[in-house]
């Protein structure tokens, strides 16, 4: 399968990204590792009449120690993630969930931005990102903004960035080596989540996301109001489906998946 | 981009996957297309050593990198261990996705030197093969982790 023509450009820098985005209008999109839109375009359910490779922006691939928070490069692939000490040290979550995208192929490939980007709610990294209160930095032609995780994932495949705006850091608050679980449930090897839960103690509180329950990624907040009124793990978990909107597919049926939900935010709360 | 280690120059369409450019423009047919769709890792290549499905990357996206395939692995008449383990282990029967399962372990072989079992098992999640059951195929990588220790 061939993906329908289109214009291939490069980005030297962040901004020259930007101004090639606006110069082509909207139907220009940028490309990182392409693990989400060449799968799109060979199917032809995307056709951008031109691509602005961002690939190869190496001075956005990093994670830094920015004191009390970690500052995380669009562009840093699933595989940095997956070996950064750093990472291990003071946001052992990120690490653990990035070690569970796709296959090694896709983790080669594959960038942290793209995944934010890209807006599906059956990432793993999103809601991760969701569970940290992450905040995203964006580029566009006026300059930067920040976005709250917690506003930026808007619908299916719909995100708080403008067209020809650029995600170019992921910022997170440390939350330690330890005190985190990842719940992803699929039954095909390198498969997205059917359902996933991710749990972890953030800023003395548990916070708890899910994945692939409804358009967004999601936070499971009845879950976390019922663990501040001292509820057990086990309690708590019962309000995992509250609020969620889980499809209908293939893999599961909304019913099973709500049951799914409650299962693993119950096994993700017993771990941590 | 350099191919096996030879310089390759060729004018393509945007469009043009690596997995065509190594077929088609370079004449390397070693690498195999399975799914077309990301799934199976028969297309698998290395690129700047790390393995990466060539059916989901452009060729462009690899101008100016090295990539290594089936064809480039061994030294002269000098197999690669991973090849030999799996010729000596039968790690494979149709032969289909072989190409792409030998370049997996050998970049997973890089990653993670001293494997367990299950660390080959998920290695090779982004590699299907339809006939041998992987038991073997598992069996050769870790042969061929220990030569390769060995050697060291
Ligand atoms: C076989 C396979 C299995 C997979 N399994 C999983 C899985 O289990 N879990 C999972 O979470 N994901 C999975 N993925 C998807 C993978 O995580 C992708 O890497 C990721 O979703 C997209 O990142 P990318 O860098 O490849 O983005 P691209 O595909 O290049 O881009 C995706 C979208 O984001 C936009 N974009 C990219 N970067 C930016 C940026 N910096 N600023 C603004 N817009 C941007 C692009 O224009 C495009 O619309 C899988 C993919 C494959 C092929
Ligand atoms: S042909 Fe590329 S993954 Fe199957
Ligand atoms: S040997 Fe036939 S597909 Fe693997």
């Amino acid at each position: 399968m061939i993906p329908a023509t289109f214009d291939y450009v490069r980005a030297g820098t962040a901004a020259e990204a930007i101004s090639l985005i606006g110069e082509h209008g909207e139907d220009a999109k940028f490309l990182a590792g392409g693990m989400s839109l060449l799968p799109l375009m060979k199917l032809r359910l995307a056709t951008p009449s031109v691509l602005v490779d961002v690939g190869r922006l190496r001075d956005l691939s990093y994670v830094r120690d920015e004191g009390n928070h970690l500052a995380i490069g669009a562009l840093t692939r699933h595989r940095d993630l997956e070996t950064s000490d750093l990472l291990a040290r003071e946001c052992g979550v990120l690490r653990a969930v990035a070690a569970q995208v796709g296959d090694n192929q896709v983790r080669h490939r594959g960038t942290i931005g793209g995944s934010v980007a890209h807006g599906d709610p059956a990432s793993d990294l999103p809601a991760a990102l969701l569970a940290l209160d992450a905040t995203f930095v964006v580029q566009g032609p006026g300059g930067a903004r920040s976005v709250a995780a917690n506003d930026f994932f808007e619908g299916f495949l719909e995100t708080a960035l403008a067209p020809d705006e650029l995600l170019t850091e992921i910022q997170v608050r440390k939350s330690g080596a330890s005190g985190f679980a990842y719940e992803k449930f699929n039954r095909r090897a390198q498969d997205w989540a059917i359902v996933g839960a991710v749990a972890a103690r953030v800023n003395g509180g548990t916070h708890v996301a899910l994945v692939n329950m409804g358009p967004t990624p999601l936070r499971a907040r009845a879950v976390e109001t019922a663990l501040t009124q001292g509820a057990s793990a086990a309690d708590a978990a019962r309000e995992a489906a509250v609020g969620t909107e889980p499809p209908a597919d293939l893999n599961a049926s909304p019913e099973y998946r709500a049951h799914l939900a409650q299962v693993l935010v119950r096994r993700a709360l017993e771990a941590i | 981009m350099s191919v096996n280690g030879t310089a390759q120059d060729h004018d393509v369409e945007a469009r043009t996957l690596l997995v065509q450019y190594l077929r088609e423009s370079c004449g390397l047919t070693g690498t195999k297309i399975g799914c077309d769709t990301s799934s199976c890792g028969a297309c698998t290549v290395l690129l700047d050593g790390e393995s990466v499905k060539s059916c989901t990357m452009l060729a462009a996206q690899a101008d100016g990198a090295a990539v290594t395939t089936i064809e480039g692995l061994a030294q002269g008449e000098q197999w690669h261990p991973v090849q030999t383990a799996f010729h000596e282990n039968h790690g494979l029967q149709c032969g289909y996705c072989t190409a792409g399962m030998v370049l997996a372990a050998v970049s997973l072989l890089d990653e993670i030197p001293n494997p367990t079992e299950r660390d080959v098992r998920l290695g090779l999640e982004g590699n299907l093969c339809r006939c041998t059951g992987y038991h073997n195929i598992v069996k050769s990588v870790l042969a061929a982790a220990e030569t390769m220790r060995a050697a060291k």
